[in-house]
């Protein structure tokens, strides 16, 4: 069972982008032998209602069991908690937050809010620290990067509640797992997708440093070619409990069962 | 066979004590995903004691001596790129001259002079004489200055091919960070540019453009410093590339630019 956490459908804005379909990340999904995949709508990412692309992205996943929604939440605009009975009632695994490109303070009262709402939902939120290299993009995507002390003090700011981090690098995760303690950073899991193999061997360095259970399989298809994230646990020798344990059981004993 | 045209290695007097477990991974990495031959460079200290885009002589010399021992004790694994600093012209041409006759098989030009500079201009004439490719680093689309290099774009390395249209040059590391886009509708038409695959980037779509811009002749596979986005795109491949286009993005390709004595054969 292979369940990819973070990946997207609907048009990016700035480049040409193939498999951006639902069609098109079942057929990539086929091609690397992903069983499940978190999907969110990759376009609202940029709206200024990021949450109106909700209803689409239940009714595309409604329709094929293999997709899991992960609803668009901004903690800014009147009316989002009701976003999180929508996530509840569509069995969504998580919501997400894109905050450096919906204009919020990473840390304001807004976000607060959200974290507080959703540890006392027990809804996982999803946070990705970026979706393309910041050399590459476009003249007019300048949102920044969700920076690593946003996350401390997220979690720090709710006892309960679960982050999941996407797309952060070694340098990223190591400084937000030792500056937390024991029990914040067990509420935070980390998808694979932008930790780099060998010859660095970030990866195997963070699955020893910080452990298997913190580490969950997901690839930021189709911006990146989801083979990465398998070529990158092909590349290690892990026993076959810890592969499984990155690639589904992390996610579906602490995060969201199937 | 499958050839990474973009490899590096590290030594004891780089700033980096794991050194040797570096390597080796390199090395293992390469086993599982089926490298049959690393061409790899050593930038000079790595900023040991000169900085790693502008190296000084002496660094230049321990590295690519460094490099020329692992060639030898590694015979059918490894080749080596001779790295020179084009500002010290005299020094790089003797360094040149001494690690072709050694066994290295190309020219690896970093970021120590504009790829359009003329002091270029010497370098890719012993690259023409001696049958060699120069690999040339690239920050694709250079907006600006950047800090700890004198970097070039497409543009840059396209006036240089224009100059020298007897060499072939590799574009760096097509994801090795900066705007792709730009550097392909650059390198359209310089049929003496080839468009190296590796870096960390692996966005969607990249490599469809790669094919569509300069076709399967010029497209040539390596890794740079994440062997596992190498392998990414190397089974991304195997899905949109009919199995004769494959062999030439793995090797085919490479063995018609690097001299003929450089690879097994097949």
């Amino acid at each position: 069972m292979r369940i990819d956490v973070n990946s997207f459908v609907g048009a990016y804005p700035f480049r040409k982008v193939p498999g951006t379909s639902p069609d098109g990340l079942l057929r990539s999904m086929d091609r690397v032998g992903i069983d499940q995949a978190w999907v969110a709508h990759l376009p609202s990412v940029f709206w200024r209602a990021p949450a109106d692309g909700n209803a689409w992205l239940y009714e595309t996943a409604g329709r094929q069991a293999r997709f899991r929604p992960v609803p668009a939440v901004h903690p800014g605009l009147a009316g989002w908690e009701h976003m999180i009975a929508g996530a509840f009632s569509a069995q969504a695994p998580a919501v997400r937050c894109d905050p450096m490109y919906y204009g919020l303070d990473p840390v304001g009262s807004e976000m607060r809010a959200l974290v507080k709402v959703c540890g006392k939902e027990q809804v996982p939120l999803m946070l990705a620290v970026r979706l393309e290299d910041a050399r590459q993009r476009h003249p007019n995507d300048r949102a920044g990067e969700l920076p690593p002390w946003a996350v401390r003090t997220l979690v720090r700011s709710d006892s309960r509640v679960r982050l999941l981090i996407t797309h952060a690098d070694r340098p990223f995760i190591e400084e937000v797992h030792f500056g937390s303690t024991p029990e914040e950073s067990a509420r935070i899991w980390w998808d694979i997708s932008w930790v780099w193999g060998p010859p660095e061997d970030h990866l195997e360095t963070l699955l020893g440093t910080i452990g298997v259970e913190r580490f969950v399989f997901g690839t930021g298809q189709p911006l990146r070619l989801p083979e990465t994230s398998i070529a990158k646990l092909d590349l290690l020798d892990l026993t076959k409990e810890q592969r499984g344990a990155i690639e589904s059981q992390n996610v579906v004993t602490d995060i969201c069962p199937l | 066979m499958l050839i990474d045209v973009h490899a590096h290695f590290l030594h004891d007097r780089s700033p980096r004590s794991d050194w040797p477990a570096r390597n080796a991974s390199r090395l293992r990495a390469g086993d599982r995903v089926g490298i049959t031959v690393h061409v790899a460079s050593i930038l000079g200290s790595w900023g040991a004691t000169s900085p790693i885009y502008f190296p000084s002589p002496p660094d230049i010399e321990y590295g690519n001596d460094f490099l020329l021992q692992l060639q030898r004790t590694n015979p059918a694994r490894i080749r080596g790129y001779a790295v020179v600093n084009p500002n010290f012209t005299t020094h790089a041409l003797a360094e040149l001259a001494r690690c072709l006759d050694a066994g290295m098989i190309g020219v690896k030009l970093a970021a120590s002079r504009r790829a359009n500079d003329p002091l270029l201009d010497p370098i890719c004439r012993v690259a023409r004489e001696r049958g060699v490719p120069v690999l040339q680093h690239i920050w694709q689309h250079r907006r600006r200055e950047y800090p700890g290099q004198e970097a070039s774009d497409a543009t840059e390395l396209g006036a240089l091919a224009a100059r020298h249209p007897g060499v072939n040059f590799l574009l760096a590391h097509i994801g090795g960070g900066g705007d792709w886009i730009y550097s392909l509708a650059v390198v359209r038409d310089l049929p003496n540019v080839f468009v190296d695959l590796s870096g960390s980037g692996v966005d969607g779509g990249m490599l469809e453009a790669c094919i569509e811009a300069v076709g399967v002749n010029r497209l040539l596979w390596g890794c740079d410093l994440t062997i596992d986005t190498g392998w990414a795109k190397l089974r991304y491949l195997e899905h949109i590339l009919t199995a004769d286009e494959l062999e030439l993005v793995k090797w085919r390709n490479a063995s018609r630019i690097f001299p003929p004595t450089a690879f097994p054969t097949d």
